[in-house]
């Protein structure tokens, strides 16, 4: 008996889970000083279908591997695009991965976002740094489905104007799918036109019905601890809160132990959780 | 309606014989460096005849024993955990190709194949590909199997190494008749007594009985069972022999070392979240990692690239992790669990809490080797009662007077 | 053209008072307006001032010897700017910089104090604005001081 249940769909991985499967590196872009975007392709030609939110274990022949999660658009499972900070030696080898490479992908692994669930209510996206890279796959859903939605709102924080990802997409956003794109970095410099302060304010500030709003929530913990606080304060209920969570992922299958939080392995029963589920568990050092 | 039969010392042999001669690999207790630990059997007279122990807080003694019980020790050193689920396990070789960009990688199975072997271990002649029998496990660790049978096969992801493994084993359990003195699976629900469908299955299981012959009664639990105990000409056991056995697991069941208050310890360890006993623990836990070694229901796994020096061929190996390693908890920025008082309470948070939601049991079997073999004595059970508020509630029963901790 | 005690009400840092309260500090109220570029006030210089923005931007600013300044905050419509002017001794403590076409209301800070001084109630309800304003300044200064997203390359 499992008596943790993930948040439901997912699309689960081909043969045996601990074998990479080669996928080719066709594009590969710099998108700000220690973050890269690579697109791929598989090398046997079978598509990795995927839903957002979730992420594969990616691997530098060799070098060893990470849990990145996947930032391409799920209506297009034939390439697998995933956006990756320089952070380690692992990442490192990744990020270095140049056009004709092939790297190791394992997955896709870990529960998605369900943004579909929030079809008739407001939507609120709020992201904090390489954080926006897991949420643009629901972004790209909403967008392509964006009549069957309410207010649409995406509050980003990064850390300096330079450190923006995706900026072609967040204007395209705005202009094209009347998607709300609040941007704001923690240091500004004399020449930024844009909002400095915590992305938590432009929660505390964001034009939605915060009753019927499904708030989906990534960054870095303790953006998301705040985040979470404030989506509370404006009324969004704990179970329309999801958050995506980080810790060591080896296995990707629930297997190796590595992430658990509590009774939870994230990379099964999450990334993707509920607050209502997360807030007791967050509120605790070391757990 | 249980099928029992009779087999004496002899009789054991014959059956070693019989499991021989159908291509098994046979493993049993054994002493080796002053320990009972599972090995390679053929014969009666590898096993531990006439060895009990003495089993305390971070002590464990080989003792002589004044009869010639083959089985009068308590659990060994190793539980059936290394048989199934080795420390380590190739999972993947890959090489690179097309000059260096790209790369295949193969399945442990199939990179086994190709060298004409299964994914047993290597002996001297190559792989190792009999089945395993395996002789002697108690039923605690009875339990642990079964739980790891749902923990890596029960669940959504399949550990295909570990069920091929466990498919093709031929399994002999033991009751137990000497307990040690940080057994308690009386508490856990585990034992003394193998049962069928608690735990995993076994295909036979035995009740040494001393006087005033040598003898065994035999439980079968599968037809494979019955047909080897055909095979060796196992008589029916008489009614005196069945009563013989029931006693020696009631007085086995009244000796345990220690005892663990399992009332509501799910959510008694949830609500010890912020307990100062885990700084007291932490004060004696040197995060050494035995517990978790030793323990027969643990896990936890890392992996380990291995590449030649050219960079051209590589492997995956996973190989058992312990949660109170710095690394276990790593993510960018640095390790979540950084204190031993916080590894401490999620090992045992895990053992006797949240193994509850993730896989519908305890994850302790009482087995006592996480007492034993920790080398500053640390007790699970007085640990548990501690979290309780109950001083004193871990005194061992009446019938087993309490040794010290440490001499 | 709406007056500044039709408008207060609609301004969250207004919004809620009792009228009679709104009507009393709206006598200390003027419309001001600044142009991308223009300074509110200097670091350092007597903070007489309040200023509820109705439309724009404002950049916080901290001055360095050398380089451009550092933008440490930013206020946009529907926040406030300068809490200087309650705590002694009333000098700013940063450079506030429109950086697009600003307009606002500007309350005269002494006035204010004389107001919240002769009558406590109406003090104490502006006093619990002014903090909700400042703890939430303080929240955001103090996460970003973790410096959260920021990379150890």
């Amino acid at each position: 008996m499992t008596a943790v249940a993930g948040a439901g769909s997912r699309a689960a991985p081909r043969g045996d889970p601990f074998v990479p499967r080669p996928f080719v590196v066709r594009r590969h872009r710099q998108d700000t000083r220690d973050t890269w975007t690579l697109v791929l392709e598989p090398a046997d030609g079978a598509t990795m279908p995927f839903a957002a939110g979730q992420f594969t274990m990616m691997q530098a022949f060799g070098a060893g591997e990470a849990p990145i999660s996947i930032s391409g658009d799920p209506a297009r499972p034939e390439v697998l695009e995933h956006t990756i900070r320089n952070v380690g030696a692992v990442t490192r080898a990744l990020v270095h991965a140049g056009p004709g490479t092939e790297l190791g992908i394992r997955g896709p692994f870990g529960t998605g976002w369900e943004v579909s669930s929030g079809r008739g209510g407001d939507v609120v996206f709020v992201a904090g740094g390489i954080g926006l890279a897991p949420l643009r796959p629901a972004i790209l859903e909403v967008c392509a489905d964006r009549a069957s939605y309410g207010r649409v709102l995406l509050l980003y924080g990064a850390r300096t104007p330079e450190d923006i990802l995706f900026g072609d997409d967040l204007r395209r956003w705005a202009a094209d799918h009347a998607v709300d794109v609040q941007v704001t970095v923690d240091n500004g410099q004399h020449a930024w036109q844009g909002r400095v302060g915590l992305v938590t304010q432009l929660v505390d500030r964001g034009g939605f019905d915060a009753v019927n709003t499904l708030a989906l929530v990534c960054g870095p913990e303790v953006m998301m601890r705040y985040a979470a606080m404030a989506l509370r304060a404006r009324g969004v209920a704990p179970a329309r809160l999801r958050l995506s969570m980080e810790r060591n992922m080896k296995c990707g299958v629930g297997l190796c132990g590595h992430c658990q939080l509590r009774e939870y392995f994230l990379c099964v029963d999450g990334p993707v959780l509920t607050y209502d589920v997360l807030e007791p568990l967050m509120s605790r050092a070391e757990l | 309606m249980v099928e029992t039969r009779l087999i004496d010392v002899t009789g054991l042999q014959s059956l070693l014989d019989a499991l021989v001669a159908r291509g098994y690999r046979v493993l049993g207790p054994t002493v080796r460096g002053g320990a009972v630990v599972n090995a390679e059997i053929t014969e009666v007279a590898d096993l531990p005849r006439g060895w009990g122990d003495d089993q305390e807080p971070g002590r464990y003694r080989l003792r002589p024993r004044d009869d010639e019980a083959l089985f009068g020790f308590a659990a060994g050193a190793q539980s059936a955990k290394p048989v199934f689920f080795p420390t380590d396990e190739l999972l993947w070789r890959g090489r690179r190709t097309a000059g260096g960009s790209g790369f295949e990688a193969q399945s442990a199975e199939s990179a086994q194949a190709a060298q004409g072997g299964g994914v047993e271990e290597h002996g001297e002649d190559g792989p190792d590909t009999r089945p395993t029998a395996l002789l002697g496990v108690r039923s605690c660790d009875l339990s642990a199997v079964g739980i790891h049978d749902t923990v890596l096969t029960g669940r959504g992801f399949t550990d295909a190494h570990y069920a091929q493994r466990r498919e093709g084993a031929f399994v002999i359990a033991v009751a137990c008749s000497d307990p040690g003195g940080t057994c308690f699976c009386v508490s856990m629900g585990t034992g003394p007594r193998p049962e069928q469908g608690r735990g995993a299955p076994f295909d036979l299981s035995l009740t040494e009985l001393l006087a005033p012959e040598h003898r065994f009664v035999v439980e079968v639990g599968s037809e494979r069972g019955g047909a080897l105990l055909d095979e060796i000409g196992a008589t029916a056991a008489a009614r005196g022999d069945l009563a013989a056995a029931d006693a020696v697991t009631e007085q086995a069941a009244q000796r345990m070392g220690r005892r663990l208050d399992t009332d509501g310890i799910r959510d008694l360890l949830y609500a010890s979240i912020d307990s100062p006993r885990w700084d007291d623990v932490a004060s004696r836990c040197l995060a050494c990692t035995n517990c978790t070694m030793v323990c027969p229901t643990c896990f936890c796994t890392t992996v380990e690239d291995v590449s030649d020096l050219s960079g051209e061929s590589a492997e995956r190996h996973r190989v058992w992790d312990s949660c109170f390693t710095a690394d276990f908890s790593y993510i960018h920025g640095g390790t979540v669990r950084e204190s031993t008082r916080s590894r401490y309470r999620q090992w045992m948070t895990h053992k006797l809490a949240s193994w509850h939601d993730q896989f519908g049991s305890s994850g302790c079997v009482g087995c006592g080797r996480c007492v034993t073999w920790c080398p500053a004595g640390i007790d699970i059970t007085e640990e548990a009662a501690a979290l309780r508020g109950v001083p004193g509630s871990n005194l061992p029963t009446p019938t087993s007077p309490p040794t010290p901790a440490s001499e | 053209m709406q007056t500044i005690t039709d408008y207060l009400p609609q301004h969250p840092f207004f919004a809620g008072l009792p009228e009679p309260v709104v009507a009393l500090v709206a006598g200390c109220a003027v419309n001001v307006h600044f142009r991308p570029g223009q300074h509110l006030f200097h670091e350092g210089e007597p903070a007489d001032t309040f200023y509820v923005i109705r439309h724009g931007r404002v950049s916080l600013e901290v001055r360095a010897p050398a380089g451009s300044p550092v933008v440490v905050d930013s206020a946009h419509a529907d926040d406030v700017v300068g809490w200087s002017w309650l705590v002694p001794p009333h000098r700013w403590l940063f450079d506030a910089r429109a950086t697009e076409e600003t307009s606002a209301i500007a309350f005269d800070g002494a006035c204010l104090r004389d107001k919240c001084d002769t009558d406590p109630a109406v003090g104490y309800a502006l006093l619990q604005r002014v903090v909700q304003v400042m703890s939430t300044r303080l929240q955001s200064a103090r996460i970003r001081l973790l410096d959260v997203y920021g990379a150890p390359v």
